[in-house]
């Protein structure tokens, strides 16, 4: 078990550097932060000192080892734009994505789960058919599309939930937290259902496959032919055993909300990471880019660690001993 | 009547008069200050916004003629000695007067190292302190415009920032925060209560300013909403009362809203084309061993063959005023009668183009901004629509600014678009910075198409320096007129601002898109 965790740990530090650099090379192409720094008045000398002063007329490779060197020390350096250290700006700006990615999953889970069981279970008929069908809109309507039709509706026409920010905010030591406020929750609701849709309709048909596949299997014609209720047997033997995978992809699918939160967070002016990288992008503020890639690596990796770990724990065929596994 | 009784009735008593008069302004912008330290960046938005906290010594009025701040009277004492008497009994926010000591801080602040505004101080040689509210500004030479160049430059507080470590504007170099990049202490009718960078920021009247406020705001919301259609659904939906800009698409929306009025009017930036005209072959053309610019007929057959008013109608929805000039009203210098576009003549053109030795036209690169101006990309594209009806194929290569001005102000570029805003409100900016021929002292430094006129040079050295404002004047037209006669640019346009607000908040739209909070009504 620690050999694994630690040969994935190693793993984890190449894909973390391999990141960081496809990143740097990329930052070569978008643009120069220099002329944004500095007014339109600013001499020529003035542009070619702060450039050298900021390190950026150094060759790449030596400024993706003074990032390197730093990072290590968890030491991103100050944002262009912002004049602020960007460990402090992240840890700011973190808790709001968190929220809003746990709100989505929870949304995508509590509706995803029981539309798709219902869709498998009453295949055919109408409500199942308009399930599908939606589902299909929600995997290929694009998300800032959903975000603006819901303002429209709701802060609009409606005027019953806000469009924009993220309301009244609580501070918990380091921690701002929507969910304590009235306030808060309005205004979670639009993102948080605008960033679910994808994640909900994926899971409910991904529920809905995998419970048809589950019911065509022989324990549950068995368990029918035992003259087990419905009940029991869909939701205590079916049900159960379409969880695996469902789980599964959860987890890797809350790193992706997470780093996905991007356009929602755009949409709703959210005051989230996603938010932060894209105004980090306008402005080429590459200290904040950086920190934010490598970031979002680490939660994939992470995740992606405690997934295995969880497989390690549910699956019992990969628990198997080796050594008595030649008997 | 005891003493919880006197408590309780002047707490009512402040409520009912709070009630009465206290508003609340909710802004929302496209965008917001990158700091707070009005040293840091020398840009509309930043000096807008740290305006309502901060005050220079000469300010703007409502049609932005130099009006009274911090010093109450200025005048020239020599050819190159300005004399300012400073207002007094005026506090900082955190209680401490401001003095002349404030004033000398502030300027070496502003010309020192971090600062962006030194620009601003660049003629300054010396800054001296005759009394407690007398200062002296003396320039390297004659300067008469110095009162409307120093109309940005803010002033702080030598105190407040020796105690928090703000001596200087952000030092990127050691990675050093500096706190006045988050927290203020100015002499101006706002306060900062708080600030979440790019999420919200919170101004509260200073209950002890100096002059007498004309409008009726308490506390002022400021929250960037960067996605146009988010802060036109914001505005609708009426959770902000007054929003900037309106994208241009949503204006007749807003406008047949019941509650909504949407102002709009000129802005003091010129949207202009530049050409090279220094390269013996341009960069990005298919005419070879010669540089088609350099003929004043060329220049004139993309001139005329541009139908500006199809670009003002169809790209800018009317929200344009076309221009024959490379400065706006409003600037010092601008003259009407100057102001006159030679007419847009397609046969004309192709003529022009034919005498010059490109009957079938040419193949020409051009560059240009989508996210600076308003409609910058797609004012380009009509250009090229332009120009292919006289056979120039117009290769658009429009992108992001952060892309976009490196490679232009490298030079690396035949022909492109670009918009300027004179920082100073006075020709001489436009003259020095976009027409001047280029000199490695900062000279023409947007002039990035290297226009060369000996005689504008000449003029430009001189109009510095001219104390007399008729003759002043006199130059500067005549430079103009050279300009204009040797189309050392296509000027296009004014493009004009345009904000939306309840109807109940009445405010004054400034040209140069500052607001300062303390002329917004809420009724």
């Amino acid at each position: 078990m620690i050999a694994f965790i630690l040969r994935r740990l190693a793993q984890a530090i190449v894909v973390m550097l391999t990141v960081a650099f496809i990143a740097f090379m990329l930052f070569q192409y978008v643009g120069d932060p220099v002329t944004n720094l500095l007014g339109q008045d600013a001499t020529p000398e003035q542009r070619v000192q702060l450039r050298a002063d900021l390190g950026l007329d150094r060759p790449f490779p030596v400024q993706f080892a003074a990032f390197i060197g730093n990072a290590v020390q968890g030491e991103f350096g100050l944002s262009l734009r912002q004049g602020r250290k960007v460990s402090a700006l992240i840890v700011e700006r973190f808790p709001a994505t968190v929220e809003l990615a746990f709100g989505a999953a929870l949304l995508a889970l509590a509706f995803g789960i029981p539309m798709g069981v219902y869709a498998a279970l009453k295949r055919g008929n109408f409500l199942s058919q308009a399930l599908m069908t939606f589902s299909l809109l929600g995997v290929s309507l694009p998300t800032f599309l959903i975000g603006i039709l819901l303002i429209l509706f709701f802060a609009v026409t409606l005027k019953v939930l806000p469009s924009f920010g993220r309301g009244d905010t609580v501070a918990i030591g380091a921690w701002t937290s929507g969910l304590l406020t009235a306030d808060g929750w309005k205004h979670l609701i639009l993102p948080a259902v605008t960033l679910s849709i994808f994640q909900l309709t994926l899971i409910m048909r991904l529920v809905r496959a995998e419970m048809l596949e589950v019911l065509r299997t022989d324990y549950i014609k068995f368990a029918r032919a035992r003259g087990l209720p419905n009940r029991a047997v869909y939701f205590g033997h079916a049900l159960k055993n379409t969880l695996v995978p469902v789980i599964t992809i959860t987890g890797l699918q809350l790193g992706s909300l997470i780093a996905f939160a991007i356009i929602t967070e755009t949409v709703f002016q959210w005051p989230g990471m996603g938010l932060l990288f894209i105004q980090a992008v306008q402005f080429a503020d590459i200290p904040v880019m950086a920190a934010y890639l490598c970031l979002i690596a680490l939660i994939f990796v992470v995740i992606n660690l405690i997934v295995d770990m969880l497989y390690f724990a549910v699956d019992p065929r990969l628990r198997i001993d080796k050594s008595t596994a030649g008997h | 009547m005891n003493r919880f009784q006197t408590t309780v009735m002047a707490a009512t008593l402040a409520a009912a008069c709070g009630l009465a008069q206290a508003a609340t302004l909710r802004v929302a912008n496209q965008g917001d200050a990158t700091s707070m330290d009005p040293h840091s960046l020398n840009e509309s938005l930043q000096l807008s916004i740290t305006g309502n906290v901060y005050e220079p010594l000469v300010g703007r009025d409502k049609k932005l003629g130099l009006a009274p701040a911090l010093a109450t009277r200025w005048a020239q004492t020599s050819p190159t000695v300005w004399r300012f008497d400073l207002r007094r009994d005026v506090k900082f926010h955190d209680g401490t007067p401001f003095t002349a000591d404030d004033v000398l801080f502030s300027f070496t602040r502003a010309a020192g190292d971090g600062s962006d505004m030194k620009g601003y101080t660049s003629a300054i040689k010396d800054v001296r302190k005759v009394d407690q509210y007398t200062v002296d500004l003396e320039t390297t030479a004659p300067f008469p415009i110095l009162p409307d160049v120093i109309s940005l430059v803010y002033i702080m507080s030598k105190k407040w920032c020796e105690d928090n470590k703000a001596e200087k504007p952000v030092d990127r170099r050691k990675g050093i925060e500096n706190t006045a990049s988050f927290r203020s202490n100015g002499t101006g009718p706002y306060r900062l209560r708080e600030r979440q960078p790019t999420t919200r920021s919170v101004f509260v009247r200073n209950p002890t300013y100096w002059d007498k406020a004309e409008g009726n705001v308490d506390e002022v919301i400021f929250t960037p909403i960067g996605n146009d259609a988010t802060r036109v659904a914001a505005m609708l939906s009426g959770e902000i009362d007054m929003m900037e800009p309106v994208p241009l698409q949503d204006v007749e929306r807003l406008k047949s809203n019941a509650n909504i009025t949407v102002m709009q009017g000129p802005e003091l930036r010129t949207i202009f084309l530049g050409m090279d005209q220094k390269r013996d072959e341009l960069q990005f053309s298919s005419v070879k061993g010669k540089n088609p610019f350099k003929d004043k007929r060329v220049r004139q057959a993309f001139y005329q063959a541009i139908d500006i008013e199809t670009i003002r109608a169809r790209v800018m929805r009317n929200a344009a005023t076309p221009t024959g000039l490379m400065i706006a009203p409003g600037i010092k210098g601008f003259v009407a009668d100057q102001n006159r576009r030679l007419p847009h003549d397609t046969e004309a053109a192709k003529k022009l183009l034919a005498d010059a030795g490109y009957p079938s036209g040419f193949e020409v690169g051009m560059n240009c901004p989508n996210d600076r101006y308003v409609n910058d990309g797609e004012i380009c594209q009509a250009v090229a629509a332009n120009l292919a009806r006289i056979g120039v194929k117009v290769n658009l290569q429009a992108e992001s600014k952060a892309t976009y001005f490196p490679k232009i102000l490298r030079r690396d570029t035949s022909f492109y678009l670009l918009g300027w805003t004179p920082g100073t409100y006075d020709a001489h900016n436009a003259l020095s910075n976009l027409m001047a021929t280029p000199t490695d002292k900062g000279q023409g430094q947007f002039n990035l198409g290297s226009y060369s006129n000996a005689k504008l040079d000449e003029l430009t050295l001189k109009v510095q320096s001219e104390t007399d404002q008729v003759k002043r004047n006199a130059m500067i037209a005549e430079a103009f007129k050279l300009h204009a006669d040797d189309i050392g640019h296509i000027p296009l346009h004014q493009q004009a601002l345009a904000w939306a607000m309840k109807k109940n908040v009445s405010l004054v739209q400034l040209a140069d898109n500052f607001m300062p909070f303390k002329y917004i009504t809420v009724k």
